[in-house]
């Protein structure tokens, strides 16, 4: 199964009529998270999910496609999921800026990531395997926090 | 004990901001989110941005009672305009505050993260090349 999601907060039509099309070309079920009215029909559709039914989806998907957002990238990550990004971009009204594609730039090469500047490189990535990502340690997740924790627990003053 | 806002927009900025839990331990945290996450004990923010300005008014007046009604001693945001805002209005307040930029900005500093950069005191970034340009401290991020 693949599951596609696009966040809450804006439609993204050009990923979900791809994969609309890729399911009907494919034979391969795919759940679709539109974040929009639209009834799709014949589809495994959902405007939104609760919490533990898009970590159910995620969970049992073979890999993930997904805008370019955050919560996509660290919900695949946390259940080790392969992750194929597609960002928004301004020009197709499908974002207030471009920084879907700074974020997608940014982690293009990391170990079970995919990026597809365009809808049509998705079948190609879909085809091929992608390896799971790495669930080692992360340091700059400890380096972060460590510098929060010492902030918090700090002296009332200003530590510019 | 220290008591802590931590506010945020949906998506993304929750998950983050959730991520950094860990680091608050010891301290009694206040969690405020401006979409529905279906958890308990959560307080509403109304989600804006600042390129609605009517949105934007209703944001900072929400802004204003929360911290007013938590008295939090410090404030963490990582975005978007609703925390930005609950950020600003605890500086005025006198509260300790903390803007930890979202890792969607990868290439620059958010537009709320840029208006917090005078009332954050630790103001931070989860990019190198954006700490670089910005002068925000760069420790780590939660990717």
């Amino acid at each position: 199964m693949i599951f596609v999601t696009v966040g809450t907060q804006l439609p993204f039509p050009r990923l979900i009529d791809h994969m609309i099309g890729y399911s009907q070309r494919s034979g391969e079920r795919v759940v679709l998270q539109t974040g929009d009215t639209a009834d799709w029909h014949g589809m495994e559709s959902y405007r939104s999910l609760s919490a533990p039914q898009f970590e159910a989806f995620v969970n049992e998907a073979r890999v993930i496609v997904s805008h370019a957002g955050i919560g996509s990238i660290l919900a695949a990550k946390s259940a080790s999921r392969p992750l194929i990004l597609l960002p928004r971009r301004a020009k197709l009204g499908e974002h207030r800026n471009d920084h879907q594609l700074a974020t997608a730039a940014a982690f293009k090469d990391r170990a079970g990531l995919r990026v597809a500047w365009e809808v049509d490189e998705l079948d190609n990535l879909l085809a091929h395997g992608i390896e799971e990502p790495t669930t080692e340690r992360n340091p700059r997740y400890d380096g972060l926090a460590a510098r929060l924790r010492d902030f918090v627990s700090g002296p009332g003053i200003l530590q510019h | 004990m220290t008591r802590v806002l931590a506010a945020s927009s949906g998506g993304g900025h929750w998950q983050q901001l959730r991520l950094l839990y860990g680091a608050l331990e010891g301290s009694e945290v206040v969690f405020a989110c401006a979409a529905d996450v279906g958890e308990t004990g959560v307080l509403p923010l109304p989600d804006c941005n600042l390129r609605t300005p009517l949105r934007l008014l209703v944001g900072l007046r929400a802004a204003w009672r929360m911290v007013r009604q938590v008295r939090p001693d410090l404030v963490v945001s990582t975005g978007a305009a609703p925390g930005a805002f609950v950020l600003i209005v605890a500086k005025l307040h006198g509260c300790r505050t903390v803007w930890i930029d979202s890792i969607a900005n990868a290439e620059r500093m958010s537009l709320s993260g840029r208006l917090t950069r005078r009332f954050a005191d630790l103001w931070m970034t989860q990019w190198p090349a954006v700490s670089e340009r910005t002068g925000a401290i760069y420790a780590g991020s939660v990717l």
